[in-house]
């Protein structure tokens, strides 16, 4: 009894962000991203990293890629596909993952 | 039984090697987690490795992942193209599957999958003994069509190449381009779309014009189309092949090859047309890997699987999930290894869904597909694909995605850290 208690303890403390304790499901669009800019973000290429850029910086970004600001080969098709909610949450979702 | 003891035993022992590691790579992965489900993946290649590894990452490890991959380790067709041209060493495309089992508890078995029992829920493979799953994910890629290539029998292959896999075919038509005497015909023929990644033939085309070019000048790429135009970026692949390969390389659309003569080095169109050449390279048409055709998954022109685009589970088999090349594709998604890992992401995160006791969602896909035009330019074709409820299917998302402007020296960085990231990211 007392054993089984404590397991569930244990196993409560591993819950990921990304997991299954919780009842939303997870922005799993964010991954589109990761082909190129590397898992979570992280990524060691010429494509710049996502990971630990700031939300405000990250929106930013997209909007002047999005407008044609910021000169892009690739981003300002692709930002194009998701709507200002989504580019919100996978800017979210960069700027908590770590370095 | 026992191959079922073993498999839960092996699991243990993959887990807790992850656990210690688990710190480092700051994914929790605890040994003592309950499992919610069993997934076998078959084939480890772009779609299956990135479902193998999403599937360890988004259940926080609570999700059993046995990924069933017959080669010993993982060749890329991407960037294949730059080691027929001599720009690239064929040791850059190969990769080992060992970070999907110490990053993320994947138990890799290296076996041909022979048999899918999807109502006893287990699969069979030649030596490997048997898994149980709860769900299986097929994504065998292709299989050629031999048969509809008269005369490309087992003898033809040695000869005749198609290097439409990469590995030792790969080195052994980059050795025939080496052995070509300057002043020879170098012959490609494209089956009819849809095939494996639409720009790629026209890549391959620049490429090794590209290598002629400065090597054997008096020489010719001759491009046999079975389709009535260039499948993919054509505009661009036309402005270069005038620019840079004029008098090089010569495109000859509508041109079905239907035989072939190897003691000749030839190959024959419909029309009876007869074409020889010093290095005959025949790309024949291809569907769904053998093991999805032996599944009974095979439902769409006797070639390609359809799918429900939510869940990427099969429309002829309960349980069964298809992705990548094996598709019959959304419209205007291309059988691209980009695409092959965003359907593996799809298929991960459904089957998380559904073993999480949620109903899976719809989920947002992109593909990028970047070409090189000789050592140092690339460019690229890019799209946005949405869920339309109504079409039960992945849309292009109008406006989003489109061409490059014109191939250059950047977007050939981009081109080749765009590899080395993807593969990073299906493997690591
Ligand atoms: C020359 C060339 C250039 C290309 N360039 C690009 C590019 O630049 N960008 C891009 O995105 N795509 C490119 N592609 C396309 C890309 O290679 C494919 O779209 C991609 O490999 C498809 O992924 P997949 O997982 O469906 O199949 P694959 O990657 O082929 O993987 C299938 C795996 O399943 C294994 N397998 C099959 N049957 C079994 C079985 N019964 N048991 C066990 N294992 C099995 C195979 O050994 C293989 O490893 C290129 C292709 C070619 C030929
Ligand atoms: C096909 C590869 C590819 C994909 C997929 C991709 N990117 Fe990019 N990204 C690039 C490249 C290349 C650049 C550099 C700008 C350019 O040339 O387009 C870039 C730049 C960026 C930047 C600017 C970074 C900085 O340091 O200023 C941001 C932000 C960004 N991308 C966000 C995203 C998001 C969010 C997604 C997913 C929705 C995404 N990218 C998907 C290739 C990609």
């Amino acid at each position: 009894m007392k054993r089984s208690k404590i397991h569930i303890v244990v196993a409560l403390l591993f819950v990921p962000i990304i997991g299954v304790a919780q009842n939303t499901p997870p922005d799993y669009f964010v991954a589109n991203c990761f082909n190129c800019h590397g898992t979570d973000g992280r990524g060691h290429s010429t494509i710049p990293p996502l990971a630990g850029l700031t939300k405000p910086y990250i929106i930013e970004q997209i909007a002047a890629f999005k407008a044609g600001t910021r000169p892009a080969t690739v981003m300002h098709q692709l930002s194009k596909g998701y709507t200002d909610d989504e580019i919100a949450r996978a800017a979210a979702y960069f700027a908590a993952q770590k370095k | 039984m026992k191959n079922e003891t073993n498999n839960r035993r092996q699991f243990i022992q993959a887990l807790t090697a992850t656990a210690s590691l688990s710190a480092l790579s700051g994914t929790a992965f605890a040994a003592n987690k309950k499992s919610i489900g069993r997934v076998v993946v078959i084939g480890g290649g772009f779609g299956g490795a990135t479902a193998a590894k999403y599937l360890r990452m988004w259940s926080g490890g609570r999700i059993e992942v046995t990924l069933i991959e017959r080669n010993k380790e993982f060749i890329s067709c991407p960037a294949s193209n730059e080691v027929l041209a001599g720009y690239r060493n064929f040791d850059t495309l190969r990769h080992g599957y060992d970070g999907l089992k110490k990053n993320w508890g994947v138990k890799i078995v290296h076996a041909s999958v022979t048999a899918i029992d999807a109502d006893k829920r287990r699969v069979k493979t030649d030596h490997g003994g048997e898994f149980a799953f709860d769900h299986v994910i097929v994504a065998p890629g292709i299989d050629f069509l031999y048969d509809q290539i008269a005369g490309y029998n087992e003898a033809a292959r040695e000869k005749i190449l198609h290097a439409w896999k990469a590995g030792p075919q790969t080195l052994a038509l980059r050795k025939q381009l080496e052995a070509m005497p300057d002043g020879g015909v170098y012959a490609l023929t494209i089956p009819k779309a849809p095939y494996r990644c639409p720009p790629g033939p026209y890549e391959r085309a620049c490429l090794i014009a590209s290598y002629l070019k400065t090597n054997k000048p008096k020489s010719k790429v001759l491009v046999l189309d079975a389709n009535d135009k260039i499948q993919s970026k054509q505009k661009l692949f036309q402005d270069v092949w005038e620019a840079d390969y004029k008098d090089l390389i010569e495109y000859q659309p509508n041109w079905n090859a239907v035989s072939v003569d190897a003691a000749q080095n030839a190959v024959t169109n419909e029309l009876g047309d007869t074409v020889k050449a010093a290095v005959l390279n025949v790309v024949p048409p291809h569907r769904a890997g053998d093991i999805a055709q032996s599944a009974g998954l095979i439902n769409v022109n006797q070639r390609w699987c359809a799918v429900d685009w939510v869940t990427l589970e099969s429309t002829a088999v309960k349980n069964v999930h298809v992705i990548g090349d094996a598709l019959m594709p959304g419209p205007t998604m291309p059988k691209s290894g980009h695409m092959a890992n965003q359907h593996g992401k799809a298929a991960a995160a459904a089957i998380v869904e559904m073993l999480s006791g949620r109903t899976p969602q719809p989920t947002l896909m992109a593909n990028t597909c970047y070409s090189m035009v000789d050592e140092n330019r690339g460019m690229h074709v890019a799209s946005v694909h949405r869920y339309d409820a109504e079409k039960k299917a992945h849309q292009p998302v109008a406006g989003a995605g489109g061409l490059s402007v014109e191939p250059n020296k950047l977007e050939g960085i981009f081109a080749h850290a765009w590899a080395n990231t993807i593969w990073k990211e299906m493997l690591t």
